[in-house]
């Protein structure tokens, strides 16, 4: 009876929770090596009842408490250094822009949305020790078409939506503590413990994110669970890491071998890329599996050689599991991503000049239909009207456009627009602006080094070479199920193009002192001297006399004689 | 008279008896505080103010080695040196030439950082007065037994502190801070070190009680850096912080150490200016002050051998959502990107947005709109 009750208690725990940690690794062609760590927690609970939620095990109270407290549907922030350079790396599982980047879907009981956001940003600087509070009207948006939950609802609602980004906001270890203290297993057991911030934050590009949505359970999709999102995307570089050597272990990547997996997790697996590598001709894989796994991700089949940290015997006899990557030939190519976008400035002087955004379409027969987001400091005056997209040398005019003019200080240019890109092609967008000039008192400690625009962010559908699982409840790899499928021909994909740098016209600082200084002294003197020129009266002063006349004053004054 | 002197017997016996009772409790708590803050700042921002930085993780890790815990730091770091794109080594700080030191560490939580390190902010964490939304890490939540020390480095003149080469904060405003952090009762004692040129000017129009003040050097001596690493290629510390990191590398949890010792840190010999300090608002004797009254978040802990009985487990009312709930309606995933849907978008913002300025539309009907639209993309109609 209690044995009978404790088991039903099991199952029933097992049914409300789960957590599951994933790492991809995929050799690039470059030489350099692309890990993705995914740590997924699932949670059936309903965080907007009426009783608080009190219990925790694997989720972190302090999202479960913003959740609830904020009414939030959707959450997803990233942490980023370093830019992903599309087309020597090749698409990334999880993209995201330099800096941070805070987006947010609302549940529709929220009144104030503004309001509520400001809050939440508030609240999550303090979580992740970042200086998200900065986040506020002037840099926030409302995107009118991108961004669409990536989770189960039917309220799409762009009222309840905000989204924003810091270009400017670092990321060091202050930022990857809090993260790892989120992990059910901390930093101490599981995948969790390859991340040492020494080896993490010198490589080329580091993102860290949560992602918070609701999902659907079974295939029926008829109740929900919560899902947390833990990623994190690191590429080491070559000559930096690496040594020049074309040799990846994950001892010479993270300074640390794997000795179990997390006993907290269902599933603990590490997925090696081995698609370019089907014979062993390319890089040998050390120690050897037998698992497969074949996988359906960002348009392509791809095969992976799976460990599962969960059995003892991965680990072999030296109780510790070091993956040896070997390249033994350099030849061959990447498959060239099929999108790919650059922006940059354009123009000379600090009055003017151009954004110019350019959209690559390198599929040899189709075109597809991209969205692009722009949001544009109020700072940097957007004139519209010179707005033009050409491809291929001719005007190609977006099927929709949503501009929202900016408002100074209050909040800044949102243009969006969905273009058609035609096979093979470059597509350009270009829009004039002029700068502004600021207030004394609204530039940065440093403004020489120039103010940051966001990065553009192109969302896409892009036509796939495989036929894309559409069933989302499939026991599937983490890091193919992030972005739901629905169609089997296309896979969505969303490109962020560089942050811009752009220098406003600095005023010297040291100007006011130097007026200050140089009024009270033209003051002093020109009416001062006015001042004494009207008010001194002058009396005649009798020379005093020479020496000799001196004397016989002297002795003429004895004689009693008057003077001369 | 005898009853006057039987009187007088009997009261002293009483005294003595209560003055033992008094005796061991006073030290027991002999120094009257119950918990410790830290506010370390930073105030200068460029590669080449590494120092500062390094100077700030130095006490911040001597601070967290000695007990107290991050929720009672409040970490303000004006630049950042450990990602810096100049940084050699990334996400490491280094005190000490040749790296044998990394003050940053690999679990470090720094509240205020970049541009969110001002006099303002600075004052606001002093006093108490934030915003209501402010997070816990970042709010100075202390009380009238507490135990505060502000650590303070940068560059400095006679009689002010410059804060990220744009503003600076006065002797006078910091005093008055603390007064106002007095009269709150906000503190129960506070050490109040500073390490900048001149530093000893900062402390000099301190006039609250309860107050220690160190300072790197006397008004007119200017405080110097310690040694530059050839590999980073800038100072990594102060003299003084250098050899009060040295000093309180030796510190441990138990030890004795006073603050007398602490005077006696980095004397003219290595330090090249006077180091300066000020007890004379300070109401107990300096040598009776122990060093992890401050440093550390020491607690005195009595042992019992009682045993204490707990009551019943409370019992956990596991909630089973979706259990009685009637309604299950299928859920789906939302469409990405619905082409057809955005296109046809445009009708219906342009009849429910109450903002009329935000609207430009193109495929629907033109008229409602309140832009002019260019040429190129205007209104001929479907591509």
């Amino acid at each position: 009876m209690h044995v009978a009750s404790w088991f039903q208690k099991c199952i029933e725990i097992l049914i409300f929770y789960d957590f599951q940690e994933e790492l991809v690794v995929r050799p690039l062609h470059s030489g350099d090596i692309y890990a993705s760590f995914q740590f997924r927690t699932l949670w059936e609970t309903d965080f907007m009842r009426g009783n608080k939620v009190s219990h925790y095990r694997l989720f972190p109270k302090s999202l479960g408490q913003v959740i609830s407290k904020f009414s939030v549907r959707e959450l997803h922030i990233s942490f980023t250094q370093g830019y992903w350079r599309t087309m020597q790396w090749g698409q990334p599982y999880l993209p995201s822009p330099p800096g941070a980047e805070l987006w947010v879907w609302f549940q529709d009981s929220v009144t104030d949305v503004d309001a509520t956001w400001k809050e939440l940003t508030n609240v999550l600087s303090g979580i992740f020790c970042a200086s998200l509070n900065f986040i506020d009207s002037t840099n926030t948006v409302q995107p009118s078409a991108s961004f669409k939950p990536l989770g189960i609802g039917n309220v799409t609602d762009h009222r309840f939506l905000r989204y924003a980004t810091l270009p400017r906001e670092i990321v060091c270890t202050e930022n990857l503590t809090p993260w790892k203290k989120l992990l059910p297993c901390g930093s101490k057991a599981g995948l969790a413990v390859l991340l040492k911030s020494e080896k993490l934050f010198h490589s080329s590009f580091h993102s860290q994110a949560v992602h918070i949505r609701p999902v659907c359970q079974d295939w029926q999709c008829k109740t929900t669970s919560w899902e947390l999102r833990q990623t994190l995307n690191v590429v080491f570089d070559l000559h930096n890491s690496g040594q020049g050597k074309r040799e990846w272990s994950l001892f010479k990547m993270f300074s640390r071998t794997l000795t179990e997996a997390c006993p907290l997790a269902s599933s603990s697996k590490i997925y090696i890329d081995i698609t370019d590598n089907p014979e062993g001709e390319q890089f040998e894989l050390s120690p050897a599996t037998s698992l497969l796994s074949q996988a359906m991700v960002l348009g392509d089949r791809r095969t992976f050689s799976v460990y599962d940290l969960t059995q003892q015997d991965t680990f072999g006899s030296v109780r510790s599991l070091n993956l040896l990557i070997r390249w033994k030939s350099t030849e061959g190519d990447m498959l060239r991503p099929l999108l790919h976008a650059e922006r940059y400035v354009a123009g000379y002087g600090l009055q003017t000049g151009e954004i110019h955004t350019l959209m690559y379409n390198h599929h040899p027969y189709r075109s597809f239909p991209v969205l692009l987001l722009d949001s544009v400091p109020w700072y940097l005056r957007l004139y519209i009207h010179t707005l033009t997209v050409t491809s291929k040398g001719k005007d190609n005019k977006p099927s929709y456009i949503h501009y929202q003019p900016s408002k100074d200080r209050v909040r800044p240019h949102l243009l969006e627009m969905l273009v058609q890109l035609p096979p093979n092609s470059v597509t350009e967008v270009t829009v004039q602006f002029e700068r502004a000039l600021l207030k004394w008192t609204e530039y940065t400690p440093d403004p020489n080094h120039g103010f940051y625009v966001g990065s553009s962010v192109i969302s896409s559908l892009v036509p796939s070479t495989v036929a894309m699982d559409t069933n989302s409840t499939r026991e599937r790899p983490l890091f193919s199920s992030f972005f739901p499928c629905k169609e089997e021909s296309s896979y969505f994909v969303r490109v962020y193009t560089e942050p811009l740098l752009v220098n406003l016209p600095t005023p010297d600082f040291s100007m006011p002192y130097n007026v200050i200084c140089l009024t009270c002294t033209v003051v002093a003197v020109g009416y001062g001297s006015l001042y004494n020129l009207l008010t001194r009266s002058f009396q005649i002063e009798e020379p005093s006399p020479g020496l000799a006349k001196r004397i016989a004053n002297v002795i003429r004054k004895m004689r009693g004689v008057p003077p001369l | 008279m005898k009853t006057h002197v039987l009187f007088n017997l009997f009261a002293t016996f009483l005294l003595a008896d209560g003055l033992n009772i008094e005796d061991s409790a006073g030290q027991f708590f002999s120094s009257g505080h119950t918990n410790n803050w830290a506010v370390l700042v930073c105030t200068s921002r460029f590669w080449f103010n590494y120092r500062h930085v390094a100077n700030t993780l130095s006490v911040y890790r001597s601070v967290k080695r000695l007990g107290i815990p991050d929720s009672h730091i409040v970490l303000m770091l004006a630049d950042d040196m450990a990602c810096n794109h100049r940084n050699p080594k990334p996400a490491t700080v280094f005190s000490h030439k040749n790296m044998e030191l990394n003050v940053y560490g690999d679990d470090v939580e720094v509240d205020y950082r970049g541009y969110e390190v001002t006099v303002e902010n600075f004052l606001r964490v002093l006093t108490g007065r934030l915003p209501p939304s402010t997070p816990r890490s970042k709010r100075l939540l202390s009380d009238d037994r507490s135990n505060i020390l502000i650590y303070l480095t940068g560059h400095g003149g006679n009689g002010f502190l410059k804060f990220q080469d744009s503003e600076e904060i006065s002797n006078v405003e910091l005093a008055d801070a603390f007064e106002q952090m007095w009269q709150k009762r906000r503190y129960n004692e506070l050490l109040f070190i500073i390490d900048t040129c001149q530093g000893a000017s900062m402390y000099e129009r301190f006039y609250s009680p309860n107050l220690m003040a160190l300072a790197s050097s006397q008004v007119g001596e200017d405080s110097l850096s310690h040694q530059p690493d050839l590999a980073i290629g800038v100072h990594l510390m102060d003299r003084y912080t250098f050899y009060l990191l040295e000093f309180l590398e030796d510190i441990h949890p138990a030890s004795k150490a006073n603050m007398n010792d602490l005077f006696k840190v980095c004397p003219k010999s290595q330090c090249v200016s006077t180091p300066g300090h000020r007890t004379d608002l300070f109401l107990r004797d300096p040598g009776s002050v122990l060093i992890t009254d401050f440093f550390g978040s020491v607690r005195k802990v009595e042992i019992t051998t009682e045993a204490i009985d707990l009551t019943d487990p409370i019992k956990e009312v596991e909630e089973r959502p979706a259990n009685g709930d009637v309604h299950k309606e299928m859920h789906s995933y939302v469409d990405q990107l619905p082409v057809s849907e955005i296109i046809h978008q445009n009708g219906k913002l342009c009849a429910t947005s109450t903002n009329k300025m935000s609207l430009c539309c193109f495929h629907g009907d033109v008229s409602e709109c309140e832009m002019q639209l260019p040429r190129g993309l205007g209104v001929e109609g479907p591509p």
